[in-house]
């Protein structure tokens, strides 16, 4: 296992931060740490990096404990913290050269430095001052500097917050090629991020973990819960769809297109409620609650 | 360690931070020993730097805490101290990187000084006339005071997010440890009794007999545990946040 939290608890006076928390982490995986703001997984994030430590439990990194073995497990962990930090009047290489010799471990560090700007694409950036990069950019020089000393875990805070939508695109695609050969723990709130780049989820709400799955079965698992997308061509009351076996509930903004909300599949059955009243479906679909609805089901106050 | 000196000395030197604290405290002791009527040598007639030892600590209390205050302060603000404490690297190192940091900065400042010295050797009648031992004893007193001052400065720092808080404090601490303890043993309630103890604690007292060129171990180590003592408690206020 990379990454093995067992019973985490964080307390900040009265407050529980974190409450009992318990995942592991395979290598090679990508996993997705989701949760509303001040759920704690910057909280989470900070003492497995060995920032702050924890009120009670325990964190191993690739097997070394992150209270007793700190220096160990610095060495093995890469982090770009929530809103990456930089020295903006530094220059690009020179912030990369310094963060290097915090790694006294790390031969040939010219190389190294040079691979990791061609690897986050900041080979014409890299004579710049980092405060006159873009935000992009200056998130492509937090990645850099997290992955300097070849850590085999990666923590990303909230990578691609406050990007525009190309950057995004690019800095998933570096993380994307990174997920090829590291253990990473990728924290967001945004749900594609999630379906694009990881294979298992975590969801906490309240510094409790409500969710641990991986991202089919977490689907699956609110499946329970069926909508169907009807338009019809004339006008439909509510009444008489409420009247379909099943359906719970019926909504719609201009009587033609209908969402219904069902335990069942009621596919047939609508299809054979518009034979019966002699009406026209125009379309006619189900789909799965996608993964941004079960964000909300389980993390709703 | 020596990676966080090396990032801090390039930040003074690429800002314009070294070389405004080097060039005004250049010109204000300049103007003091040369130029102003009450304190210049010309006038003075002794062929001494007396008037450098008596003004240089005043300017050091107002420029050191500018140098210092944004060392940790800084890191604290924008959050670059989880960057750093998050590496294989202990709180204490950080704390001496940024101590000889600027330590190494009052070196720097010292060093021009010793034009004065070397003009006022050659303008002595006879030539040569002046006491090079109390003058290096002195050198070393003030070169220890500013490192003293140093301490204070990085341990304000750590205190608050704000430079200018962290400025105003240091200044603060400077001046109480400098010559506050000194006033206050000259108090009625005090003199007489115990004022050589409250002396003591004062940074003045030691720097005055460093000053005579004596060099005497007891100095020496006061002002060595009054900069570990303000390291180590920075040291403290940096760990503090496991506590919470």
């Amino acid at each position: 296992m990379s990454v093995i939290v067992s019973h985490l608890t964080k307390i900040y006076d009265e407050q529980k931060a974190v409450d009992h928390i318990s995942f592991e982490v395979k290598p090679g995986e990508v996993l997705g740490f989701l949760g509303p703001n001040g759920a704690g997984k910057s909280t989470t994030m900070k003492m497995i990096t060995c920032f702050i430590p924890q009120t009670s439990g325990h964190i191993k990194v690739c097997g070394a404990d992150t209270i007793t073995q700190s220096d160990e497990v610095k060495k093995k962990i890469g982090y770009l913290p929530e809103s990456n930090p930089l020295y903006y009047d530094m220059y690009v290489r020179e912030y990369l050269a310094f963060i290097a010799n915090l790694h006294p471990h790390i031969n040939n560090k010219k190389q190294r430095i040079a691979e990791m700007i061609a690897a986050t694409g900041l080979e014409r950036e890299k004579t710049k001052k980092i405060g006159a990069l873009s935000k992009g950019y200056k998130q492509r020089v937090g990645l850099a500097q997290a992955m300097l000393h070849d850590p085999e875990v990666l923590l990303f805070d909230e990578p691609t917050s406050g990007l525009d939508p190309n950057q995004i695109v690019e800095i998933r695609q570096l993380i994307k090629n990174l997920s090829k050969e590291k253990t990473i723990i990728l924290s967001t709130h945004i749900m594609q991020e999630v379906k694009a780049l990881c294979n298992r989820v975590i969801i906490i709400n309240k510094g409790k973990l409500v969710a641990d799955d991986d991202i089919q079965s977490l689907q699956q698992r609110s499946k329970q819960q069926h909508v169907t997308h009807v338009t019809f061509k004339e006008h439909i009351e509510s009444d008489a769809l409420l009247q379909i076996k099943n359906v719970e509930r019926v909504e719609s903004s201009n009587k033609l297109e209908w969402r219904i909300y069902s335990s069942l599949s009621i596919q047939e059955a609508v299809f054979r409620f518009a034979v019966e009243k002699n009406k026209t479906i125009i379309s006619l679909h189900q789909e799965s609650l996608d993964l941004e609805e079960v964000f909300r089901n389980l993390t709703q106050p | 360690m020596f990676a966080i000196y090396k990032k801090e000395i390039a930040g003074f030197f690429s800002s314009l931070t070294a070389y405004i604290v080097m060039i005004s405290f250049l010109l204000i002791l300049g103007l003091f020993l040369w130029v102003f009527p009450d304190t210049n040598i010309l006038d003075f007639g002794f062929a001494n730097l007396d008037s450098l030892f008596f003004y240089a600590p005043w300017v050091f209390i107002f420029l050191i805490p500018a140098v210092t205050m944004r060392m940790f302060s800084e890191e604290l603000r924008t959050g670059t101290i989880e960057l750093l404490l998050t590496r294989p690297i202990r709180e204490m190192h950080l704390v001496l990187g940024k101590y000889f940091a600027a330590v190494s900065l009052v070196l720097f400042t010292l060093i021009p000084t010793v034009i004065y010295y070397i003009t006022i050797y050659d303008l002595g009648a006879p030539k040569g006339n002046i006491d090079s031992g109390a003058t290096l004893g002195s050198f070393i007193g003030l070169f220890f005071l500013g490192a003293a001052f140093c301490s204070v400065g990085v341990f304000a720092s750590s205190l608050t997010t704000n430079q200018i808080a962290a400025f105003i404090l240091a200044l603060f601490l400077c001046f109480i440890t400098y010559n506050g303890f000194d006033s206050l043993s000259r108090l009625p309630l005090i003199e007489g009794r115990f004022d050589l103890f409250i002396q003591n604690i004062g940074i003045n007292q030691h720097y005055q007999n460093i000053s005579k060129g004596v060099i005497d171990l007891r100095d020496i180590l006061y002002f060595i545990s009054f900069s570990a003592l303000f390291n180590l408690s920075t040291k403290f206020i940096l760990e503090s946040r496991k506590w919470k």
